[in-house]
């Protein structure tokens, strides 16, 4: 047998279900047994060993799965099966590494519903069960090869569009364990597991875990970064911790590549950020957003998994809907499909992915939308195939077409990107999986067909066409019909039109170039007949290239209605002529310019002149320092890690959001600097991000600068639980519980530091066993605290529990830097300047729950007599743009001065931030954060026309009517573009059926979780939410 | 600034029983008492008297006599008044507070304070006056703000119930009723295809729709308007053997002594409501209507008049003018609709009702349009302009006089007002905390 060369013909069905790679040795056989060594020779084809490499005329041989041979003058072993793939093309088979093949699905654990996240009843201790770690959503014990089983449904899925192998593992919890690298061949799961531990996994997403904590996305990177120090730590064996599985498996997992599902632009950048801390080099699963921020991505130096999952196309027909369709979807709608093709033009690396899509069917057309928008075959096909394998270091193994590699490739009849090329086999391991072996044999040209009729032969030349189209020419041409299915035949042709049309119909066996078979008339004559094939016809040219160039809007800074498409830059600027407030001994000077040169003010004086600087007339109008927002919200992806009364690990500057409309809005408002600060869901909060109002920048470069940590702490009815509905499990549930959760975590934090220390003083000895602490971030905060290094700002309301407050912070040592909301500070006012405290608080607001009952307008202006620092604030997106008029409040109520109103948003909270040295007043030498307004600045009727951040005018009234007009414009061309779309889109899937309503855009507001002020029609409360982002 | 002799020993009687009234009911907002009836004609003298219908007269005086206007000029006989000289001051009408849950809702955290929202779909026959809490220690505050009458507003449901104006100086709220049932509140299903559990605006979203809002909404509309065509046929004919309870409550809406008070915001959930006036005729005042400057000519062309809740609020929409809210009654007033500017907020307390007005004035109206807009619009709107919501002769005497700019919040300092003539008291909860801890302090 082993001699024989089949013919082409004769292997095309072979079913590939009872091919068996070897016999596995420890399995009884129920048969006779039957070794097979699977020696393939494929000859004569286009071999594309690596997206580099192309070989005409060349050979492939491979035997027991793995590649033997490749190239050009290759001698064919004799035990070999032959297959002439003339005309046809040989490629490695893709990989997909983001794959969940095989796993059953986890299942999500019941949630309390019914209430906003911000008071939902809590789990607090993970329901895992053994000797696993304290919280759920670390399961670094996943293995994902012990848990695989293969599909083949799944599998023959992922074969149809050219993939061999996957890696796979449960895409659940924010650690993942590890995954399994597989092939995708009908085979025992023994034989298809190419490596059972092959990555490590990781999401921000705690999935199915219940458990309370993490929440929010900053606790989820609190908890990563928490988890390496522990493992790291584990690693000592220390007795008080027992045996602890997850943190054993995790260390286990990290000599594995580390892959870390992101999905989003700004979380890529905090995959890295964490994975720099711990010299980690995260591959990243992007979000297919990317391409917005590409520069960052660049910087990360990480390799990316990206999907092709694109947004679906909206219907456009009804203006009142599309009223509420934002900019920025219409524009990531378009721009979308060239996430890779941006990757590949910066320059890095990246593999492609099937996850995330509704149908993996849509893969090869949204891959070759992708290659419209630029993306290159090669690059495609490397990302397909060489990187996800070096990714994974299995590319000795697989990924090319190379002698020793895994026996994992496709047959195609072209170029295997183009449109019409078919994908005829997909081997894996060695063994064939066909595809569409239909169309190996390209049917299509001219015979000629002699029928034996009862008439007389009758001769036709026959044109075989592409979808089934067949003219016969005889005396008249008369259209027909053909199929071929491999190998049976079926041919017709009409004679007549209309009533008098009669079919003849024949159908036979096709044996390569020769066809015979039996025909039929209208009559019910029947025949025998031949066709032999003659020529090919000239085939149209292929649609490899674009068809047309795609034309794109800019990307913008941020991606969002009134972006930059440039980053502006900073500028000489000499306002003439104003009356400026400079917060400063000088007081309010009238007629004064300022100048300024590189961000900073460098001159305030009359009559200034510079000839490189840009002139702005004053005249009429009011130069001011930049407001300073001393408790906001804004600009953050989360705001409240709610899941544990003491999360001082968090921190805002985790996951500062640049995309925020309201940093714009605020702008507009005149504020420059704002202080981002955890809610108020529990005692001791997160650490806090001051920020400057840097409209584009991204979300480092929106961090203030050399500027003191902060960390938010509350107090009262939010951090007791006062409003859940559903009972509060969680301690403290009273002042007096609160008072005890600062007073136990300040003890912890004092006997920390001391074994610290003690363990610091042990290590230095010489010879002694060294005593390693386990390292932890909430008490390293408080120990900074305490050490004044980090200071305080601390939601707090009644008199009691700001003087309880008081109270723990004197007796460890260190003082509450600000208390912010305070609204009876004016009750214990006396007690908070023996203190040296300072005060943030609101103007107007009470009533709104029982501890702001006592709340009054006075509160500031009482404060301020007293001797405090008093500050106004927001926290809130809407209010923080009216801050001059909150602090023309205490003007009215209690008849303050308007300097020292004014002060209350420009220099107190600079200095209560302690940045006063940096910004708060118009003084020769600080950063230039000015704004000029039309008017008093504390009059309702007063606008902020110009808001100048480090010398940059990063608010313009002048600027903004003209990006008004051009948003319009812009929204009206991609309009435009969704309803060309839509009228020539096909049915069906991709086409029109692709098309969903229109859907409003709708805002995240944070907030602290206890207001009623309105933020628009379309603004969410994220405490409304159900989500944990 | 001259002070004759006679007027600086007014203002010593003024400092000497307010210093009395100081001591009297240190600390205890439960003995700010509301006023007598007007006893003797008062008249308000040099003032700037701004009217609330635009326009303004300078140095003029205003005299009113058992509680209504008698002359407003800067000619007129003060003899036999008691002259209160107002020099370098601001007369105002008493601003107008067009739809709000004072007095039902104390603090909005806690529920037993709360008695703004009933339960049930359709609820006509609620009537809002009867829960109405002269002792809430809100009301006080807002006059001192120069706010003193409100429309107490029923929330919950499709039909909510009916409002009524209040003044906000009385012992009971039959007192304090100033106008009863003024209107009928119909919350209009949100047209808006939501994504999160709960839409923006809290608790003036109307009904939560299904999955294809407009569809559900629509069927909801139509239900409301089956209820209507019910009610006018069991209201023509004159005896029942079952009473309708329901039925006889809107029978002021087709009789046009009550309006309806449509609560809604984008565009097709607007046009809805002018469907409404269309089939049944009713006198419609849309609320909310956060969207009407894009439909502004319809909104005059079908005599719509609209109450704009909150301008201090966040666009609509992303991609807004950020400045939308503010400039929205700017675009209405060039269009000619009538609108009335509302303060609902949940934090401060209806109190910012002349600052929302000022910023209005700062993006497209003038001044005295915006003063309009929030009392002699809004008189109009809830149908009690005959009464009020101008200095001008015949009306009730409800004036505010102010140190200045009543709509910029460095000058609203409100000096003293009156309620149908009554001079009220203008010390507050607030006021009376912060005198106690300013004592504390030795604050002077």
């Amino acid at each position: 047998m082993q001699k024989i060369k089949k013919i082409l013909i004769g292997f095309l069905f072979l079913s590939s279900t009872s091919q068996h790679i070897k016999a596995q040795e420890t399995y009884p056989v129920n048969d006779v047994a039957n070794p097979k060594n699977g020696c393939y020779a494929f000859t004569n084809a286009t071999i594309v060993r690596d997206g580099q490499t192309l070989v005409q005329n060349a050979t492939l041989i491979i035997r027991q799965g793995k590649i033997e041979a490749v190239g050009n003058n290759i001698t064919i072993p004799k035990e070999a099966v032959v297959i002439d793939c003339i005309g046809k093309y040989i490629y490695p088979a893709f990989i997909d590494i983001y794959s969940d093949y095989g796993m059953a699905s986890a299942e999500r654990q019941q949630t309390a519903s019914g209430a906003g996240a911000f008071f939902r009843t809590q789990q607090l201790t993970s329901n895992t069960k053994g000797a696993y770690g304290w919280n759920q959503s670390i399961k670094s014990e996943t293995e994902a090869y012990k848990i695989f089983t293969a599909d083949d449904t799944k599998a023959k899925a992922l074969r149809d569009i050219g993939f061999g192998a996957v890696l796979t593992h449960q895409k659940d919890g924010i650690a993942r364990g590890t995954s399994a690298f597989v092939t995708l061949a009908n085979q025992p799961d023994n034989f298809i597991i190419l490596k059972d531990r092959a990555a490590a996994h990781y999401s921000f997403n705690r999935g199915t875990s219940a458990q309370s904590y993490p929440s929010s996305m900053m606790g989820s990177i609190a908890l990563l970064r928490q988890t390496y120090l522990d493992a790291q730590w584990y690693k000592s064996n220390p007795s008080s911790e027992g045996v602890n599985l997850s943190l054993k498996s995790w260390n286990d997992n990290q000599n594995l590549p580390q892959i870390f599902e992101a999905g989003d632009k700004w979380n890529d950048l905090r995959a890295d950020k964490i994975g720099d801390e711990f010299g980690v080099q995260f591959i990243i699963k992007g979000g297919g957003n990317e391409y917005q921020r590409i520069k960052e991505m660049a910087q990360t130096k990480a390799l990316f998994i990206l999907s092709l999952n694109y947004p679906v196309a909206m219907d456009v027909d009804d203006p009142n809907d599309l009223r509420f369709v934002g900019l920025d979807d219409l524009k990531h709608w378009e721009q979308a499909p060239g996430n890779a093709a941006a990757f590949e033009k910066a320059g890095i690396g990246f593999s492609l992915t099937t996850a995330d899509l509704s149908n993996v069917t849509e893969f090869m057309t949204n891959l070759r939308k992708a290659m419209e928008y630029g993306l290159t075959e090669a690059k495609a096909l490397e990302a397909l195939t060489k990187t996800p394998a070096t990714m994974l270091g299995m590319y000795d193994k697989i990924g090319s077409l190379d002698a020793g590699k895994i026996a994992n490739f496709l047959i195609t009849s072209g170029p295997i990107f183009a449109e019409k090329t078919v994908l005829l086999q997909n081997w894996t391991q060695g063994l064939k999986n066909s595809i569409k072996d239909e169309n190996w044999y390209d049917v299509k040209g001219i015979y000629t067909l002699t029928a034996n009729t009862n008439g007389g032969v009758k001769t036709f030349s026959v044109d075989l066409k592409d979808a089934g189209i067949a003219s016969f020419m005889g005396k008249d041409t008369l259209a027909g019909k053909y199929s071929y299915d491999g190998k049976l035949v079926k041919l017709s042709y009409v004679e007549g039109r209309g009533p008098n049309a009669k079919e003849t119909i024949l159908s036979g066996v096709a044996t390569g170039k020769i066809w015979n078979g039996r025909g039929s008339d209208a009559a019910g004559n029947v025949f025998t007949w031949t066709a032999n094939f003659d020529k090919k016809t000239e085939a149209k040219a292929d649609s490899l290239k674009p068809k047309q160039p795609v034309v794109l809007g800019k990307v913008t800074y941020p991606f969002l209605s009134y972006g930059w498409e440039q980053m502006p830059k900073a500028e000489n600027i000499l306002i003439k002529n104003a009356t400026v407030w400079t917060n400063e001994k000088e007081g309010n000077l009238n007629n004064t310019d300022v100048l300024v040169k590189n961000g900073k003010i460098i001159a305030v004086a009359k009559n200034l002149t510079d000839t490189t600087a840009r002139i702005i007339d004053g005249t009429g109008k009011y130069v001011t320092a930049g407001i300073i927002d001393e408790h906001s919200h804004i600009a953050s992806s989360s705001t409240n890690e709610g899941g544990q009364s003491v999360t001082s690990e968090v921190r805002i500057g985790d996951n500062l959001n640049p995309d925020d409309m309201n940093i714009y809005r605020q702008l507009s408002g005149g504020v420059t600097s704002s202080h981002i600060l955890h809610g108020s869901a529990n005692t001791i909060g997160g650490q806090t991000q001051l920020i400057k109002l840097r409209w584009g920048a991204n979300d480092q470069d929106m961090k203030f600068a050399d500027a003191d940590p902060f960390i938010k702490f509350a107090l009262g009815e939010n951090v007791k639980r006062s409003s859940s509905t559903q009972g509060n499990p969680r301690f403290p549930d009273t002042r007096m519980g609160v008072d005890q959760v600062l007073m136990d975590a300040f003890t912890r934090a004092v006997d920390y530091q001391a074994s610290l220390k003690a363990a610091e003083d042990n290590n230095k000895k010489k010879g002694a066993t060294p005593i390693i602490v386990r390292r932890d971030l909430e008490l390293d905060a408080l120990v900074e605290i305490m050490n004044k290094k980090r200071f305080i700002t601390c939601h707090s309301y009644v008199q009691s529990e700001i003087n309880a407050t008081m109270k723990v912070a004197d007796k460890f040592g260190f003082v509450v830097n600000t208390f912010t909301h305070i609204l009876e500070g004016y009750k214990v006012a006396d007690k908070m300047k023996a203190h040296s405290a300072n005060v943030s608080t609101f103007s107007d607001w009470w009533n709104y729950k029982m501890e702001v009952v006592d709340a009054i307008p006075y509160n500031a202006y009482i404060m301020h007599k007293v001797g405090l620092n008093v500050a106004i604030n927001s926290d809130d997106a809407e209010m923080a743009r009216r801050l001059n008029q909150e602090a023309a409040k205490s003007i009215k109520y209690g008849g303050m001065s308007e300097e020292d109103a004014f002060k209350m948003i420009t220099i107190n909270p600079a200095i209560m931030l302690h940045i006063d040295n940096k910004v708060g007043s118009i003084k020769v030498g600080k950063d230039a954060d000015l704004v000029l307004w039309s008017d008093n600045p504390l009059s309702i009727y007063a606008k902020a026309e110009k808001t100048i951040v480090d010398g940059i005018i990063y608010f313009d009234r002048d600027k903004d009517a003209a990006m008004r007009i051009q948003n319009k414009n812009e929204k009206a061309r991609l309009i435009q573009k969704l309803t060309i779309a839509k009228k020539s889109a096909t049915p069906g899937a991709g086409g029109a059926g692709n098309f969903r309503g229109a859907r409003p855009r709708y805002e995240i507001i944070n907030t602290c979780g206890d207001h009623y002020h309105s933020h628009g029609l379309l603004g969410i409360d994220v405490d409304d939410l159900e989500n944990n982002n | 600034m001259k002070y004759t002799k006679a007027k600086i020993r007014y203002n010593r009687i003024i400092m000497v029983t307010f210093l009395i009234c100081f001591f009297i009911h240190v600390s205890a907002q439960e003995t700010i008492l509301p006023a007598n009836a007007q006893q003797e004609t008062i008249a308000l003298t040099n003032a700037t008297i701004h009217i609330g219908n635009g326009k303004i007269i300078n140095n003029g005086t205003v005299i009113f006599t058992n509680g209504k206007i008698t002359a407003v000029s800067t000619a007129a006989d003060t003899t036999n008044a008691k002259v209160i000289d107002c020099v370098g001051k601001h007369l105002y009408p008493g601003l107008i507070l067009t739809a709000s849950q004072l007095g039902l809702i104390e603090v909005n955290s806690t529920r037993s304070t709360i008695d703004g929202t009933e339960i049930g779909d359709m609820n006509p026959s609620i009537r809002s006056i009867v829960a109405y809490n002269t002792d809430s220690k809100v009301i006080n505050t807002l006059r001192s703000n120069g706010i003193l009458l409100a429309n107490v507003i029923p929330d919950g449901g499709i039909i909510s119930g009916s409002s009524s104006v209040v003044q906000l100086d009385a012992w009971n709220w039959e007192d304090a009723a100033y106008k009863m049932d003024v209107a009928i509140h119909l919350r209009m299903p949100s047209l808006l295809v939501r994504s999160g559990s709960r839409g923006g605006r809290g608790g003036f979203g109307g009904q939560q729709p299904a999955a294809d809002p407009v569809k559900s909404g629509l069927e909801q509309i139509e239900k409301v308007k089956i209820f209507f065509r019910e009610a006018k046929a069991y209201l023509t004919e004159s005896k029942h053997e079952n009473t309708n309870t329901k039925f006889e409550s809107v029978r002021n809406l087709f009789d046009k002594k009550q309006k309806l008070f449509i609560h809604c915001n984008i565009v097709k959930e607007m046009l809805l409501a002018v469907d409404f006036v269309k089939e049944f005729d009713f006198d419609v005042v849309l609320v909310g209507a956060v969207d009407s400057w894009q439909i502004a000519d319809i909104l005059k062309q079908n005599n719509i008049s609209i109450i704009l809740n909150q301008l201090h609020d966040l666009p609509a929409m992303i991609d807004d003018d950020i400045d939308q809210p503010y400039k929205t009654p700017g675009l209405l007033q060039k269009a000619g609709v009538l609108f009335t500017i509302n303060d609902d907020d949940g934090n401060s307390r209806y109190r910012n009702l002349p600052f929302n007005a000022g910023t209005a004035a700062t993006y497209g109206l003038s001044k005295e349009e915006a003063l309009s807009s929030i009392t002699l619009n809004a008189a109009t709107i809830l149908g009690i302009a005959d009464k009020t919501g101008s200095i001008e002769i015949g009306k009730d005497a409800n004036i505010v006089v102010s140190e200045g700019d009543i709509l910029d919040m460095r000058t609203n300092i409100i000096t003293q007002a009156f309620i149908q003539g009554r001079k009220i008291d203008l010390d507050n909860k607030q006021k009376q905390l912060a005198e106690k801890y300013k004592t504390k302090y030795g604050i002077k």
